[in-house]
């Protein structure tokens, strides 16, 4: 039996675990339906050109773990940012864990999308805001028929919430091949700031698939500053659809950080409803051995008076393979939009490849659209000014790597983040670095 | 301490420098000069172990061991020094973290510690005093958006931090106008002493005036063709370079 066939055959067993009656449940039979149609994309699709999932889609994996599985913070304290309180929304193999956790109804509500889908309280947002941005095509669609469980995020308006929040989501390798479907829903309203941090992270050698789905909604006036850490070991692979929708004078800016797993494919979309909103995405990705990174991103400038800036970096050693597909479409009424893009990229090895591809659609006529995608190599003459000056190769390498990923690292605002990204390249660099960015 | 025995380089096949021998004691300051493309620049990239230079023949001594082999940060942590006739940009990394980089690996390498923060900043601060150099400057990346004189005054401003026991200087006099040679040749003397050797390569002879070597040798086609006291670089500023050519063609 394909993946596809395990999958759909399998909803009817998660209908009974699940309230039919709910006004949830009619977009889930719908979004089945769509993903029994499309089936997984292939490479014929446009947009899936460069990424095949064929080798991600061979395992058999578990779609509903049996077993309720517990772990102990100090196992995995290391991947939590542990240096700073933060609330905590922490799943392992797909269920919630009270015990690792830190939720809370204290004027925000922090808390799990199982309770969001079947508490009364909940109903009015979920009725407004779920499934209303996560787009239609077929992998999205295979979330939200399964949508049950994730992170739900919800703050009231003028609330600057005091901490960041951290969603984690882990696998323990008890079952053999595990697909997982995490949903989340973050809702920000008027004048409200929130930071969010995001890691999927197995803890063995088996295989897992996770097919995840963020929509998140910023109100006028709202913030919102988003971390993916990216850093899973190499049998671990994600499809992270996320989906921001913003009103006017909102600013969300997205930090993607893609170090590890063994195909990630990022489809990050931005819908700009309203004047003065700001939208920003940003990433490094540095990648080895068989590894493979998409970053597909859309920023959608429907009104006047808006900008976006998208600014991703990309190494890549070994065989390692990437691609930017970067679209920015200007409607005819966003005039005076402010729309840049870069994607500049390092190829170590001769083996590496990236496909990088901007695609900009501007039907406004008085708008600032800029792009511009690099290809290249570590400059020679720069590595041999730095070890004449006694920085040994593989320092004096990352070195000028730092120094290209800096702009993406600068913006982060969360010391304690940019302190473990920086560590984090270290150590896939292989060096013990004094130096401080 | 520099010992250079008929050293033949090449790249990519083609052959630069053709047999140069070369000595520098501890204590001595050597001029090289010469016309363009006579092989000055490659002469101290090659003593300073840059790979695209391939050595065919002859050897490198310094203080007796043979350093051909050795990387180019294998020899900086030996105290070879080159000031670079034209500082690569590096935007991203500031003057300060680079030069906390290179000492603390210098000093890895050594098996010492790192520099204490409070060590570093003196030496930093005491370092770009006697360069004139602004501290705003120490924040800026790497000879990003430097002016000439800036670049120049920066690779001495390394030189004063690693304390090299040869210091190679590529043309440093190019770009400087006459504050900036003052203030890097008055850098350079004050760095001098009778433990370490400085190779002063120029194609004029302004920055001898500041900088007075007790040899100078004249480079041409990969050769050193003529060696003298610092009356050389006098009669090479009058004479130009022609009447070397042709004493060694005759």
């Amino acid at each position: 039996m394909s993946l596809k066939e395990k999958l759909v055959s399998s909803f009817m067993a998660f209908e009974n675990t699940i309230d039919v009656d709910s006004p949830v449940h009619d977009i889930r039979t719908e979004a089945i339906k769509t993903f029994e149609t499309e089936g997984f994309p292939t490479k014929r699709q446009e947009a899936w050109k460069y990424t095949s999932l064929n080798s991600v889609l061979k395992h058999d994996y578990s779609v509903f773990p049996k077993h309720e599985n517990a772990l102990e913070f100090k196992d995995v304290k290391k991947y939590f940012i542990h240096d700073i309180d933060s609330y905590k929304i922490i799943f392992i193999d797909g269920k919630y864990s009270s015990h690792l956790s830190q939720t809370t109804h204290d004027g925000i509500d922090v808390c799990l999308m199982s309770a969001a889908l079947t508490k009364p309280k909940y109903q009015l947002i979920i009725e407004n805001y779920f499934n209303k941005i996560a787009s239609k095509d077929s992998l999205a669609s295979l979330n939200t028929a399964f949508s049950s469980e994730g992170a739900y995020i919800h703050i009231p308006k003028n609330k600057l919430v005091d901490k960041p929040i951290q969603i984690i989501h882990f696998s323990t390798g008890n079952e053999a091949a595990l697909m997982l479907q995490p949903r989340n829903l973050v809702v920000v309203d008027e004048n409200s700031h929130v930071q969010i941090i995001e890691r999927h992270q197995s803890l063995t050698d088996n295989p897992v698939l996770t097919n995840s789905v963020t929509e998140i909604f910023t109100n006028k006036r709202a913030i919102v500053d988003y971390y993916k850490i990216q850093n899973d070991n190499e049998n671990a692979s994600l499809i992270d659809n996320t989906y921001v929708n913003q009103k006017q004078e909102s600013l969300a800016k997205v930090h993607t950080f893609s170090f590890g797993g063994k195909l990630i494919r990022n489809n990050l979309n931005f819908y700009q409803n309203g004047e003065r909103i700001d939208s920003t995405m940003k990433g490094i990705t540095i990648i080895g051995n068989k590894q493979h990174v998409d970053h597909n991103t859309l920023v959608h400038h429907i009104e006047p008076n808006c900008e976006s800036h998208q600014d991703y970096k990309g190494i890549f050693d070994d065989g390692a393979t990437g691609v930017f597909n970067g679209k920015v479409v200007v409607e005819k009424e966003a005039q005076k939009t402010n729309a840049f893009q870069a994607n500049n990229n390092i190829l170590i090895s001769d083996k590496a490849s990236i496909n990088t591809k901007p695609q900009l659609e501007i039907f406004a006529d008085d708008v600032k659209c800029s792009h511009g995608c690099t290809i290249g190599q570590l400059d020679e003459s720069a590595m041999f000014y730095l070890r004449s000056r006694g920085i040994p190769e593989k320092e004096a390498r990352a070195l000028l790597m730092f120094a290209f990923s800096n702009n993406v690292l600068d913006s982060v605002k969360i010391p304690e983040i940019k302190n473990r990204i920086t560590k984090i390249i270290a150590n896939k660099l292989g060096v013990d670095i004094g130096f401080d960015l | 301490m520099l010992k250079i025995n008929n050293l033949h380089a090449s790249v990519e096949d083609k052959g630069i420098l053709r047999g140069i021998n070369l000595e520098v004691k501890a204590g001595e300051v050597h001029a090289i000069m010469g016309p363009n493309g006579s092989g000055k620049s490659t002469l101290a990239s090659v003593i300073a172990g840059k790979e695209e230079y391939e050595v065919t023949e002859g050897n490198i001594l310094l203080d007796n061991e043979d350093i051909e082999e050795l990387a180019a940060e294998e020899r900086a942590h030996k105290g070879v020094f080159l000031s670079f006739q034209y500082p690569v940009e590096i935007p991203g990394v500031s003057v300060t973290n680079f030069m906390k980089t290179a000492i603390n690996e210098t000093r890895k390498a050594k098996g010492l510690e790192d520099m204490p923060a409070n060590e570093m900043l003196k030496l930093i601060r005491e370092k770009s005093e006697l360069l004139e150099i602004d501290r705003k400057f120490l924040s800026r990346s790497l000879n990003e958006g430097f002016s000439g004189g800036e670049k120049k005054r920066n690779e001495i401003f390394q030189m004063a931090m690693l304390e090299p026991k040869l210091a190679i200087l590529d043309e440093t006099d190019s770009g400087l106008d006459i504050d900036a040679l003052r203030i890097v040749a008055n850098g350079v003397n004050k760095l001098k002493s009778k433990d370490n050797a400085v190779i002063v390569i120029t194609h004029y002879q302004r920055l001898l005036d500041y900088i007075v070597p007790d040899f100078v040798h004249v480079l041409h086609n990969g050769k050193i063709v003529k060696s003298g006291g610092k009356e050389l670089a006098h009669e090479l500023e009058a004479k130009g370079y022609d009447w070397i050519k042709e004493e060694v063609n005759a």
